[in-house]
């Protein structure tokens, strides 16, 4: 099944669990969604030891937190879309503010703006307040 | 401006040898089977295998994103290394990738950084992913580290003269 129809069947159903299954880079990082109060997806990193890029502090690889906010921002342009494409990432933008810790993530999305052809996305990763995060983001996305 | 040589041009086989491994130790470019395959004074080349297991769009079998990402993150921390006048711990402070083209299915990747500017406190950074041609870049990255050692610090001034 196509991720699009995926997306469309967890939307439906209201259950995103085994949604992030049908990613294999997200399966590879152990990344999960779920939804919040308001209803929009919440992204979770769970802590696993193979995430790590510094074993002396220790601390999440930089790669790690920059796939995890790249494909919440995918997957949240996705829920939020009814176009069937998957969106094509035309440029990504990534401040790191603290360090990761080696604890779970988490990562909020909105779309900024979404035109005909282009959409604006920007992603926050955090770990125990969302007001300390560990990492911005921004990315534009190509949705023709 | 720091005018100080880079610990690769005095060293160069200390510092191919501790980065030349470096990154086996480091459980996430091991999971991503990241290897080293050269450097210079100022720049790194990294390569990342094409896997079945690091693609993000199931449909097309594309590498995801997050792979390139940190290809070309570890690609210009070595090109960093490759340039500090010594050993001294660098943390990124933002990076910026601009996709020229989908990567091929199937192709291994390679990045290739090159930290063009050291400051005492800043390491400037640009870099070009590619598959077989490096002419033909499927993505462009810039990215900007900061350096932690002391001495990377400015020595507070001392009391003026009253």
């Amino acid at each position: 099944m196509e991720l699009q129809q995926l997306i469309q069947t967890a939307r439906e159903q209201g259950d995103l669990s085994g949604l992030m299954g049908h990613i294999p880079y997200a399966r590879l990082i152990g990344m999960d969604m779920r939804l919040d109060e308001a209803g929009q997806p919440l992204f979770v990193l769970p802590y696993q030891s193979k995430n790590i890029g510094n074993t002396a502090l220790p601390a999440l690889h930089g790669g790690v937190i920059g796939g995890f906010l790249e494909n919440s921002a995918i997957v949240h342009l996705m829920w939020n879309r009814d176009a069937v494409e998957m969106p094509k990432t035309i440029d990504f933008s990534l401040d790191y503010l603290r360090s990761g810790r080696a604890i779970d993530c988490y990562a909020r999305c909105e779309v900024t703006r979404q035109g005909r052809r282009i959409a604006h996305v920007t992603a926050s990763c955090w770990q125990q307040d969302p007001a300390q995060p560990v990492a911005v983001a921004r990315v534009h996305f190509l949705l023709t | 401006m720091t005018d100080e040589t880079s610990l690769f041009e005095r060293e160069p086989d200390q510092v191919r040898r501790i980065h030349g491994g470096f990154f086996h130790a480091i459980p996430h470019a091991r999971e991503l089977g990241l290897e080293v395959l050269d450097m210079g004074a100022g720049w790194g080349l990294l390569k990342i295998p094409y896997r079945a297991d690091l693609v993000g769009n199931p449909q097309t079998g594309v590498l995801h994103g997050g792979v390139l990402t940190s290809l070309i993150d570890s690609a210009c921390g070595l090109a960093v290394f490759c340039r500090l006048p010594r050993m001294e711990a660098i943390a990124t402070l933002d990076l910026r990738i601009d996709y020229l083209k989908p990567a091929t299915i199937g192709e291994d990747l390679f990045a290739r950084a090159e930290c063009y500017r050291l400051t005492r406190q800043i390491a400037f950074v640009r870099s070009v992913a590619y598959q077989r041609d490096p002419q033909q870049p499927v993505a462009t990255s810039v990215a900007t580290f900061m350096r932690s050692s002391a001495s990377s610090v400015r020595a507070p001034r001392p009391p003026e003269k009253a």
